[in-house]
């Protein structure tokens, strides 16, 4: 799939010389960015982080470099059609493999065609001949000059840790203080399991409260019961209620089943229990 | 101490070469002063003595200047031995946005995330917190601007896992630009 991505990403490129106005660098007799090979480097040196992998440029900046050099452009007369057109090649190349791509990317391409549009711009006609004229690029090249400068500091880093690897200081001198595998004791390990317990019980009881029962339902459910039963406390009804919404279903339930059926509420005393009662039909 | 021990030179140096081997962290010149009541003149003459000695031992130590004190440590040369000893690995390298964020860090600190993003071209938070968790860097309290965004620098942990002695060792910025024309 990538082959056939970079065969059409050369043909697009040669619409864009007709609008580069710039002098044009001697063109690479071949597209030097070949997918399969860049890819393979990787294999061969994956444990070199700093080896620059596809999808995985440290940011806009990067990427932009790496198109640059890959050009063999000069960063001071950077050819910005051209760049712009395979930044937004890249851009699709990573969206078309699945990889995120980060809005940070999205601002440098936006920023890209703003100045490629600047430099479309015919030179005003009415300004001085002797006018000195801003590079609508000169912002982008200052960055990049100064974004290059930390890559190298980076890449100097990355020397220095990985000389710093091969040096052994002397291991700790042994205590019970300087050993972390030690320093916790049987209490310590007691807790924490009893935090985890604990917090796992809650899970549980969450996953629970999830049933939810429809009107319906408890209306079958309680005439169920007090036909069963022939009587049934209201408060223990309720009291079996998981949630405030199954609670409310109940209540609902109630006061239908009293309007439907042959069931009546009896409080044998005031705020006593309520019970629910059935009662004969009455034969009218 | 009330008085002041008369040690030879020598037994200067093989106390230094004492102290600093059961250090667990580089020793400074100035605790080595204090614990031994000396003064830093003598205290400094005994480590460049010591330092050349191990120079012409060509043994399997050195002794080194980092993160402002000094430490006995053993010769990159036998690297590979020592890991076939240790049965250890390399650790985890930084990924090279974490590097690119430590170096914009370690050379314009104290800084702010909006000013690593201004170099960098890219959001650096992930960057930042990992090296916030291998305490390569810390914060700086805030910068008396809008918003009082958190300043980081560069921690000693830093200038241990580098190898440096302070960070004026670190090359210039502008060395840089040598290299990349």
């Amino acid at each position: 799939m990538p082959r056939v991505y970079f065969d059409c990403l050369a043909s697009s490129r040669l619409s864009v010389f007709a609008l580069e106005f710039l002098p044009v660098q001697p063109q690479p007799e071949k597209y030097n960015f070949d997918f399969k090979k860049e890819t393979a480097e990787i294999v061969a040196e994956s444990r070199d982080e700093l080896n620059l992998k596809l999808g995985e440029f440290a940011g806009p900046l990067d990427l932009l470099l790496y198109l640059i050099r890959q050009e063999q452009a000069d960063i001071f007369d950077i050819p910005i059609a051209r760049i712009t057109d395979e930044y937004l090649n890249y851009i699709r190349l990573m969206k078309s493999l699945d990889i995120a791509v980060a809005a940070d990317f999205l601002v440098m391409a936006a920023q890209l065609i703003e100045i490629k549009s600047k430099m479309l711009l015919p030179r005003d006609p009415l300004a001085e001949e002797d006018e000195e004229i801003e590079d609508p690029r000169q912002e982008l090249i200052d960055r990049l000059l100064e974004y290059e400068k930390f890559k190298s500091a980076a890449q100097m880093l990355y020397e220095k840790s990985t000389v710093e690897q091969a040096v052994f200081a002397r291991g700790k001198i042994e205590s019970d203080d300087a050993n972390a595998e030690i320093s916790a004791s049987v209490f310590d390990l007691l807790s924490v399991f009893q935090k985890v317990a604990a917090r796992h019980k809650e899970e549980v009881k969450l996953e629970i409260q999830r049933e939810e029962i429809s009107l319906a339902e408890m209306i079958r459910n309680l005439k169920k019961r007090i036909f069963e039963d022939a009587e049934l406390s209201l408060l223990a009804f309720f009291e079996e209620m998981h949630s405030h919404r199954e609670l409310v279903t109940a209540f609902i339930a109630v006061l239908e089943i009293v309007r439907t059926e042959d069931v009546k509420l009896i409080q044998k005393k005031t705020f006593g229990d309520i019970l629910l009662k059935r009662v004969e039909p009455a034969h009218s | 101490m009330a008085e002041q021990p008369a040690r030879s030179p020598a037994e200067l140096v093989a106390v230094v070469e004492a102290i600093i081997f059961v250090g667990d962290e580089p020793v400074t010149v100035k605790l080595l002063a204090d614990v031994l009541d000396e003064d830093r003149q003598s205290i400094e003459a005994a480590i460049e003595q010591l330092s050349a000695e191990y120079e012409s031992r060509e043994g399997g130590l050195q002794l080194r200047e980092v993160a402002g004190g000094w430490q006995i440590a053993t010769r990159t040369e036998f690297h590979e031995e020592i890991r076939d000893f240790l049965k250890t690995r390399p650790s985890a390298k930084l990924s090279l946005a974490s590097l690119e964020t430590l170096a914009v860090i370690a050379y314009k600190q104290p800084v702010t995330v909006p000013e690593i993003l201004e170099i960098r071209g890219v959001q650096s938070a992930s960057a930042i917190k990992t090296l916030l968790e291998k305490r390569l860097i810390v914060t700086k309290g805030h910068k008396e601007t809008v918003g009082r965004p958190m300043l980081y620098g560069t921690s000693k942990e830093f200038l241990l896992q580098f190898g440096l002695k302070d960070l004026t060792e670190l090359p210039s910025i502008e060395d840089f630009e040598d290299l990349v024309q």
